[in-house]
């Protein structure tokens, strides 16, 4: 019963995952794609946390820590590239 | 176990409203209210459920939660910040803006 549960919040999580891609294959301005870029992220370390779960490996969970790193520092590098230039 | 995916579950409907936000919202400063919000209440209970549902993993957890908490909204706040430097418009229904307003006192006083 649980392990079904935990599938089906997987499955409704990737289908999250799927709909910030259209907002940045569209989206008008630059600040639209990376705002689709941080949701993208913070939900795919959501889904690496599930997969390390299900999978019983405690040290997939490093993944998604240092992924959280480098998306954070990402984000903030494209936001200082947009404001005041590099 | 059992309550540890109920939490799991809220939190993925969560991450689904947070990215239908960003899809439907009419500007760039409500899809990152949109996003940045809910994606934040929805990750912390769907690792929440992670950590009560799988034992053994629980420290790792709580700091990736406590990582998001911390930067979600820095870079949120960040991302705001240049959409506003630069002049991205707002949508047409906007009511009140507090930073222009403040740029434009600042520069009569200069």
């Amino acid at each position: 019963m649980a392990n079904l549960l935990y599938t089906i919040a997987g499955i409704i999580a990737f289908s999250a995952l799927l709909l910030p891609l259209l907002r940045m294959i569209k989206g008008p301005t630059p600040a639209d794609r990376a705002v689709a870029l941080d949701v993208m992220t913070i939900i795919s370390i959501s889904l690496i946390a599930l997969i390390a779960a299900m999978a019983g490996r405690a040290i997939y969970l490093d993944v998604a820590l240092v992924y959280a790193l480098i998306s954070f520092l990402g984000v903030i590098a494209v936001a200082r590239y947009i404001e005041r230039g590099l | 176990m059992l309550a540890g995916s109920i939490l799991t579950l809220i939190g993925s409907l969560f991450l689904l409203l947070g990215a239908l936000g960003i899809l439907r919202m009419p500007d760039v400063y409500n899809r990152m209210q949109a996003g940045t919000k809910a994606t934040t209440l929805g990750s912390i209970l769907f690792l929440t459920g992670i950590g009560i549902g799988y034992c053994g993993c629980v420290w790792k957890v709580t700091i990736l939660i406590l990582f998001i908490l911390f930067t979600n909204p820095l870079s949120s706040h960040a991302l705001a910040r240049a959409a506003h430097h630069m002049k991205i418009a707002l949508t047409n229904r906007t009511v009140i803006d507090r930073l222009r307003e403040d740029e434009a006192t600042e520069e009569d006083k200069c």
